[in-house]
């Protein structure tokens, strides 16, 4: 691993409580994240990806065991993160811009700033020409794009994204994946990104973590060392297949 | 009788103020339909006239039980003219608008700390749902007797008779701000306030403005009860008082007068839909098929 971590979770479980004896999701994670690193998290369905992006987010307390960004113990939602969502999870009654600039305006930023970075965001993610559009006048990649810009406008040093794309068609999603890389490339960000697509996974990051079935325990810790900047035509590489065999057969 | 003069007494009759209001109505939160939704509505208004006169010539239906349009129309200008209308009408808005301020402050009020709080909501519920349970008729005399035959008696049961229906809908649009939009604002540290004014306000108020809908047309309803039980001023007491003396056209004139009132309501409700929820056109339009005025 190269860097310092920015991000360990140590021995960490969680249990929801559900009326018989609870169901227990997370199983004594242990991992860690270097700066600058972009992690992918496969696994199966239900195995438990999502409960553990938004623990890392500090929306919900672990059972046992603890979580640490910049050194200190995540004990509700730690500054410094980005989070997106499944879906866009915008809000419909506000514009493509005052959407990116919400978390400026929470922070109580002056509207001269918020105004220059929405410019800058809309520029990165490539939404121009429509900062006043509303939500419901946008695509699925479109939305999913300003949730990007929004994650990113008070620029965090991690960005968790629970499936990002999950919800767009396939091609839409190799798109917004090189877009993502891009948007990547150009400001290093640590990056937590919870996937089903292995193809994405291999395209976008350095390291991918395998969840097992529910409880999840890293099943498998992959590291992919693909050459970048990484282009479209590298998933027809030898390398890539196999990779792409090794993941398939972790995931079970 | 009079039929000759009823085409010409269409242009200026109670029941063409009420076309105004009707497509008024129909027209501000329907921009789209705006054209079409015109032409039936005034159509719709004209059969009703013609059945009015209708009913009057064939049945044969005295004056005294049922006055033509045109009668009511000089009614109403005569109850104009002498300034009777002008007044009782301003007390009646007066206690409906009182009314329904005190009935929504207190409903959105209870209702945003029982969507807050499952404990509060389980220990008030019984209390919410009985209060719902007794009509509000039976307690209008209460509310009199205690309170006397002016204007506080009537806004209290303006304020019981909305504050249900708002309370309801304030619940359920708090309750109806997506968890995932939550998150979002915790993890980006917004403050109790913040959340408030930019998640939960923008969120709710599609339901809770459905609510105030109601709430205005039911204010109008308890204006009048609570004039029927007691009072010396108002609709509602110049509705009994024209019954007592067979005026039968100026129950009438107070009838048509309340719907104008309770219709303008709404449309100022409607209005100020259209003002704060343009970002959500559709919703809009599939609440409108459900539209508790029309009953009126």
């Amino acid at each position: 691993m190269t860097g310092k971590a920015l991000l360990e979770v140590i021995r960490l479980s969680t249990t929801f409580r559900n009326g018989n004896g609870g169901l227990h999701v997370l199983d004594g994670l242990d991992f860690s994240v270097a700066e600058y690193q972009f992690v992918a998290l496969l696994g199966p369905s239900g195995s438990g990806k999502s409960t553990l992006l938004r623990t890392l987010a500090g929306l919900l307390p672990p059972s046992r065991g603890r979580v640490v960004f910049k050194g200190q113990r995540v004990d509700g939602p730690p500054r410094g993160v980005g989070y997106v969502f499944q879906n866009a999870n915008l809000m419909p009654w506000r514009t493509v811009e005052e959407n990116i600039t919400l978390p400026l305006e929470l922070a109580g930023a002056a509207n001269g700033a918020a105004a220059a970075k929405s410019r800058e965001m809309v520029e990165l993610v490539g939404l121009q020409g429509f900062e006043e559009a509303l939500p419901r006048d946008l695509s699925g990649g479109m939305a999913q794009r300003v949730a990007i810009a929004r994650a990113l406008a008070h620029d965090p040093d991690l960005l968790l994204m629970d499936e990002p794309f999950g919800a767009l068609d396939a091609i839409t999603r190799e798109r917004m994946g090189l877009e993502l890389l891009r948007i990547w490339e150009a400001r290093r960000k640590t990056v937590l990104m919870v996937t089903h697509d292995i193809a994405e996974a291999l395209m976008l990051a350095d390291r991918a973590l395998v969840f097992s079935e529910r409880p999840a325990r890293v099943s498998m810790e992959l590291t992919v060392d693909l050459p970048r900047p990484r282009l479209d035509e590298l998933r027809y590489t030898p390398e890539f297949a196999a990779l792409s065999r090794r993941l398939r057969d972790a995931i079970r | 009788m009079h039929g000759v003069s009823c085409p010409g007494l269409l242009r200026g009759s109670f029941v063409s103020r009420m076309a105004m209001n009707k497509d008024l109505m129909t027209n501000f939160p329907l921009s789209a339909r705006r054209g079409r939704a015109l032409a039936p509505g005034a159509f719709a208004l004209a059969l009703g006239v013609f059945l009015w006169y209708a009913l009057i010539w064939l049945g044969g239906v005295q004056p005294f039980i049922l006055p033509a349009p045109h009668q009511v129309w000089g009614r109403f200008l005569r109850a104009l003219a002498d300034g009777s209308l002008a007044g009782h009408s301003w007390v009646t808005l007066q206690e409906v608008l009182a009314g329904l301020a005190l009935g929504a402050a207190a409903a959105m009020l209870f209702g945003y700390a029982l969507a807050k709080s499952t404990v509060l909501e389980k220990f008030l519920a019984p209390y919410v749902v009985a209060s719902q349970a007794v009509p509000t008729v039976a307690i209008a005399p209460l509310l009199v007797i205690w309170f006397g035959p002016g204007l506080a008696s009537k806004v209290l049961v303006c304020a019981l008779i909305v504050f249900f229906p708002i309370l309801i809908n304030t619940v359920v649009g708090v309750r109806s701000v997506p968890e995932d939009l939550r998150d979002l604002m915790r993890s980006l540290h917004a403050s109790r306030a913040q959340t408030f004014r930019l998640l939960e306000l923008p969120a709710a108020l599609p339901v809770l403005l459905g609510g105030f809908r109601i709430g205005a047309t039911l204010a109008v309803i308890g204006a009048v009860v609570g004039e029927f039980v007691g009072a010396d001023r108002g609709l509602g007491y110049l509705l009994s008082v024209a019954r007592g003396q067979y005026d039968v056209a100026l129950v009438f004139v107070a009838v048509f007068t309340l719907i104008a009132m309770a219709l303008s309501l709404y449309g100022l409700v409607a209005l100020a839909e259209r003002a704060t929820l343009g970002w959500q056109r559709q919703a809009e339009q599939s609440r409108m098929t459900f539209n508790p005025t029309e009953k009126n």
